[in-house]
């Protein structure tokens, strides 16, 4: 037996090798091939947080550059010890879990209609892109109009509602306004939501669903037990995508409120700090804190509802 | 689901109304506020439809210098950041889709890190790096973090699509007497196009809509685009915007989106799910 095994031990050595050398060039083209994206992605992203990393080591404004000078973690415990900073992170993750959970529910109810219709299709998804197309600030415009005082439809035709009336003003208080700025972002981030869900319907099988009606099932428990834990990973990659970009909301409130009746998200309260103020060595303090709250949250989701996007790829 | 009770008909009827409702609502909200005079939104209008329609909202919008200016800025900078975008995508997506090399998973990683990257966090160093060389309020200041904020999503897209394309034909187009950049032109090239298209359109969607960069490294109208331009168009009174213009320039801004998705609607439906979700 072994005998007859040794010649063959040596043509798959030689296969080996010969496998190994084009597998090393296969490498090096690889890398080649992306590391102008790798570069790219890297100069705007990894090394100004490298920078925004030391510069939020200093006292730093750029209205009074020399009076530039090292002042360790201060800036850091000056922002922690903030009240605007843990109002605007509370705001902020108000704005994400409300508009997040009511895009998964509307969302879902739009995927089971998009995945049902048998009319009508390509007219329904060029409708549907259309709120996802369209550019934020448009929306904030187009429902701030809506709920203006003088000039806004929503208060003359919702004045029956207990809670609204002909003279509400929707930019006045807090949660007013909170509401408006959640309508606008759900309004044009449903769309994306449905068409990830709907991609996920279409993945679970006719025929569990057509065994489960056979044996009794409820419309609830076909629901419940066959639909959403078929397509979880599809509902967690769009919770994932959708929480992170909540959490960075900012267009919408720039333009509806500019941060007034308490309304500064984290994003835009770091905007105002660099922008605003040219306190750089204080924003750069922020963007850090605002960059590792992001990760620590992309981090939770993950672990908390096991997201695996290399399985909802069907990576395996 | 051709066998649907009737209910489940309605159902499906109901459904169908209220999603065109909601998509469509609010866009004939502002068409119709552009079409309201300046003196109706003036003295507070609180109806739908305006009273006189009148297309002056237009005349002046396309008459203000500052707006047609940032409409080019917008196109400008949108266009060729995708096409640079797309270009850089394409030669990664190929590697990560045919080619085994090491660091695969960790490009993957890294392009959805940064797919997930607080901009506004970038906006303090890049401001500050884009003075020092001299890109502060130019186009290639925009283009140049647009390309690498698209590109993750490129990436991806793409990637997914190239992993369908069946490759072989590429070496059996040869073995019928093809040279290789024929195979390559008339076989790769024709499969290829669609995914590289859906990645275009959705990277030139990003770099339409962007505006937390838009309103940070531009500060006059040589390199403002549309949606920054917009959010500083306050008019004579601050205390009562300039609505219907407001709504006019959101109308026309809107309407290359409308335009690509009545063309494209199919492919950027699948290009949006490819790249996230496929089982």
């Amino acid at each position: 037996m072994t005998a007859t095994m040794a010649p063959e031990k040596d043509v798959t050595k030689a296969a080996k090798r010969a496998a190994s050398d084009r597998a090393q060039a296969e490498n090096r083209l690889g890398l080649k091939l992306v590391a102008p994206a790798v570069v790219l992605m890297l100069l705007v992203t990894a090394w100004p947080m490298i920078q925004a990393l030391y510069l939020s080591l200093f006292r730093y404004r750029l209205t009074a550059p020399d009076d530039r000078a090292f002042v360790g973690i201060d800036n850091y415990l000056t922002i922690l010890s903030d009240d605007q900073f843990w109002k605007s992170t509370l705001t902020t993750l108000l704005i994400m879990v409300v508009t997040v959970a009511v895009e998964l529910v509307i969302g879902f109810a739009f995927a089971m209609v998009m995945h049902r219709i048998v009319f009508a299709r390509g007219l329904m998804r060029t409708s549907i892109l259309i709120p996802y197309g369209i550019i934020t600030v448009v929306s904030a415009f187009a429902w701030q109009f809506a709920f203006s005082l003088n000039n806004g439809f929503v208060n003359s035709w919702f004045n029956w509602l207990p809670f609204i009336a002909d003279d509400t003003n929707w930019f006045g208080d807090y949660p007013h306004a909170m509401f408006a700025i959640m309508v606008s972002e759900i309004w044009k981030t449903t769309p994306f939501m449905a068409l990830l869900l709907l991609a996920g319907l279409a993945q679970v099988s006719e025929d569990m669903l057509e065994a489960a009606k056979v044996d009794g099932a409820t419309w609830t428990q076909r629901l419940t037990k066959v639909i959403l834990p078929n397509m979880r990973a599809a509902i967690m990659v769009a919770v994932l995508f959708r929480a992170l970009d909540a959490y960075r909301i900012f267009d919408n409130i720039f333009v509806m409120t500019k941060g007034a009746e308490g309304t500064q998200s984290i994003s835009f309260l770091t905007y105002r700090q660099v922008i605003e103020q040219m306190q750089l060595g204080l924003g750069s303090a922020m963007s850090v804190l605002l960059f590792l709250s992001v990760l620590l949250l992309a981090w939770l989701i993950v672990k908390l509802f096991r997201v695996d996007l290399a399985q909802a790829r069907g990576e395996g | 689901m051709a066998k649907q009770s009737g209910k489940n008909q309605v159902g499906t009827w109901i459904g169908f109304v209220l999603i065109m409702l909601w998509c469509l609502f609010p866009v004939a909200w502002i068409i119709s506020l552009s079409f309201k005079s300046e003196g109706e939104t003036g003295a507070g209008s609180a109806q739908f439809l305006p009273k006189e329609p009148t297309f002056d909202n237009y005349k002046a919008i396309i008459d203000n210098p500052d707006f047609t200016r940032a409409l080019i800025n917008s196109f400008g900078i949108s266009l060729i950041a995708t096409v640079l975008s797309v270009i850089f995508a394409t030669l990664a997506a190929y590697a990560i889709a045919r080619l085994e090399f090491r660091g695969k998973r960790l490009v993957l990683s890294l392009a959805l890190a940064i797919a997930m990257f607080p901009v506004v966090a970038l906006v303090g160093p890049l401001f500050d790096m884009w003075t020092t060389f001299g890109l502060f309020n130019t186009w290639p200041g925009l283009i140049i973090p647009y390309m690498s904020f698209t590109l993750p999503l490129a990436i991806w897209t793409l990637s997914a699509f190239f992993r369908e394309i069946p490759w072989e034909m590429e070496q059996a187009a040869q073995v019928d007497g093809a040279t290789s950049w024929q195979a390559f032109r008339k076989v790769i090239v024709p499969l290829a196009a669609p995914g590289v298209f859906t990645a275009a359109i959705l990277t030139f969607f990003f770099a339409w809509n962007e505006f937390v960069l838009a309103i940070s490294l531009t500060s006059t109208t040589s390199s403002r685009t549309v949606p920054a331009q917009m959010s500083f168009f306050v008019g004579p009174d601050p205390f009562n915007p300039p609505y219907a213009q407001l709504a006019t320039a959101s109308v026309i801004v809107t309407l290359p989106v409308i335009v690509i998705v009545l063309l494209f609607q199919r492919k950027i439906v699948a290009g949006l799910t490819s790249g996230a979700v496929k089982g």
